[in-house]
């Protein structure tokens, strides 16, 4: 039980927000102490965990492209493209690309989304976009809100997406684990059917809570005054802003 | 046949690469520190694949992930002040003259992964696989983005190859170490393994348990994944150890439950535990740097509205679904 104290010095790290770097080091430092490995276990475990997990970084090979189609205007573009679409709220933009990402998943398409190659150069600056049609500049907190969410959308969608994919890692990892260790003859099919009702719970969370942030908005942006418009008109600005969604 | 080691070598190339500019960074007030930081991680990416194959040793790329670490741990990496980067004004202009060509090569990313994982996959040349089994989107993903560069330098009229090679070092120091933490943090899941973290939680996990209640082992099996997986930062490390403290000997073998269900809910309510975690780093803390949010904890704080409900979801789905035979 005395490595469960490893497990309580991240906690107390992150609560204090001190460097993760730092935190995750010494705690794993500690905790291989208290496990009772040695120097050497303990640098070959980090060697080994750091050689075997490379494949998280691989995502960075597409930031050079992102890049370059910023640096000649895709987030102004993106922004343009959703002032034409008149019918588009930030809560729609996030909810449709919650249905998208999570079918896409579920179809076993898990890296054609993410949150370099499409939540930061489209979905982020779309949904940013379409609240600030409504509303002109947005205060900073409801911008870092918004652009938070087109993160978060990205996660639900593909965490309750890809399970559904039969030959997606966590459903090979249940069936060959418990195939292993308990002598089952779990087919694959009998594990992600049974992630669908999950998946359709995620989606309406998620979405409801997506579509009813256009509510939201309305409510907290009642008495914001936009930079780029007339005061005077604000009254029917605020008059426009959709009460759609559910209640709440 | 395409390796995926390949495109670990890119990567490689990338962060030396990334290291020589910043240490060339006038701006830059601790460019040699910072160079280092970047220098040091190229090295250890070719290094792995030796490590991987068991052709060398894993502890010096432990002294080196740890001297990474202290590095970033102790404020020496920093990035420039000089943005080479395009003017807001000059965007809007160069937004007027490209228009939508400007998706051509971000939209080429999905459509290349996608026929890499479909097509690309089955493709055979002499009896061999075209594509390292088992590595088939490590390698999609790269492959994309170095086409997706190609082409956006044609649609974008953009000759010289520094130009995406600048904004993407650009955007890898606005990263900064939060490029490497989903690393470390899986480091850390390998050390609490072998230090025996995850017998600890499942033994605390039975002792907790009161015994004769379905509803309470369903209880204690989800929670207990979604908890542990917050801890771990990973449902992969957590679904195990629950699953032989209760899941198996509990929920299937005494209440006689439905394994596919059983099972295929459980991991599930472990992901609601990673939506709450900056454990799980490339999901929370990469896209805080990525959008350049100004607080840590503001993807998890929107995700945990959602994470909540979904867990309490997950135990009605495995708690009315998967023990009606009986």
């Amino acid at each position: 039980m005395l490595v469960l104290l490893g497990v309580l010095l991240v906690v107390v790290g992150f609560a204090l927000r001190l460097n993760a770097m730092l935190v995750v080091t010494v705690s794993g430092i500690v905790t291989g102490f208290l496990g009772g490995m040695s120097p050497m276990d303990i640098l070959n475990a980090f060697g080994t965990g750091f050689a075997t997990s490379r494949s998280i970084v691989i995502f960075l090979l597409v930031l050079p492209v992102i890049g370059l189609v910023e640096r000649c205007g895709l987030q102004e573009q993106s922004r343009r493209l959703i002032g034409k679409l008149g019918k588009l709220t930030a809560g729609r933009v996030l909810a449709a690309y919650l249905v998208v990402r999570q079918i896409t998943c579920a179809l076993g398409l898990l890296s054609i989304g993410g949150h370099a190659q499409s939540v930061r150069p489209i979905v982020a600056p779309m949904a940013e976009a379409a609240a600030e049609k409504k509303y002109g500049r947005v205060p900073e907190r409801v911008s870092e809100r918004i652009r938070a969410l087109a993160a978060s959308t990205d996660n639900v969608g593909s965490f309750f997406g890809e399970d559904i994919f039969v030959a997606v890692g966590a459903v090979l990892l249940i069936t060959s684990f418990v195939d292993a260790t308990y002598h089952f003859k779990l087919a694959p099919l009998q594990v992600a059917l049974w992630a669908i009702p999950s998946a359709l719970c995620a989606l309406l969370i998620h979405g409801v809570r997506m579509l009813r942030l256009d509510r939201q908005l309305a409510r907290e942006l009642r008495d914001h005054v936009p930079d780029d418009e007339p005061a005077e008109e604000q009254g029917a600005t605020q008059v426009a802003a959709p009460a759609k969604g559910v209640t709440g | 046949m395409i390796k995926a080691e390949w495109f670990y070598w890119l990567i490689a190339a990338f962060f030396l690469a990334v290291g020589f500019m910043v240490m060339r960074d006038q701006t830059n007030p601790k460019r040699w520190a910072s160079g280092t930081f970047w220098g040091l991680l190229g090295i250890c990416f070719p290094y792995s694949g030796f490590v991987e194959s068991g052709h060398a040793p894993a502890w010096p790329l432990g002294i080196a992930v740890i001297a990474i670490a202290l590095l970033a741990g102790t404020g020496q990496l920093r990035s420039g002040t000089a943005e080479h980067t395009t003017a807001p004004e000059e965007r809007e202009r160069l937004a007027d003259r490209f228009g939508n060509k400007l998706f051509i090569p971000v939209l080429a990313i999905p459509v290349v992964t996608a026929l890499f994982a479909t097509v690309g996959k089955d493709v055979k040349i002499g009896g061999q696989p075209l594509l390292e089994p088992g590595s088939e989107t490590v390698i999609g993903l790269g492959a994309s983005a170095l086409i997706a560069v190609l082409i956006g330098m044609w649609v974008l009229h953009v000759r010289k190859p520094s130009v995406p090679l600048h904004e993407g070092r650009r955007l890898t120091e606005n990263i900064g170490w939060a490029a490497v933490l989903p690393q470390l943090l899986a480091m850390l899941g390998l050390v609490f393994a072998t230090a025996g973290v995850g017998d600890a939680i499942g033994k605390s996990a039975q002792h907790i348990l009161p015994s004769g209640s379905l509803l309470a082992a369903v209880v204690v099996y989800c929670l207990g994944m979604a908890v542990f997986t917050i801890i771990m930062g990973n449902a992969f490390a957590a679904f195990p150890v629950m699953t032989a403290a209760i899941g198996y000997p509990l929920l299937i073998q005494h209440y006689n439950g439905n394994p596919g269900l059983v099972f295929a809910v459980g991991m599930l309510a472990g992901y609601c535990g990673t939506l709450c975690t900056p454990m799980a780093a490339n999901f929370n803390i990469v896209p805080v740097a990525l959008l350049r949010l100004k607080n840590d904890y503001s993807v998890i704080r929107t995700q945990i509205p959602t994470a909540v409900p979904l867990l309490a979801c997950n135990v009605a789905i495995m708690y009315f679904l998967a023990f009606r035979n009986h």
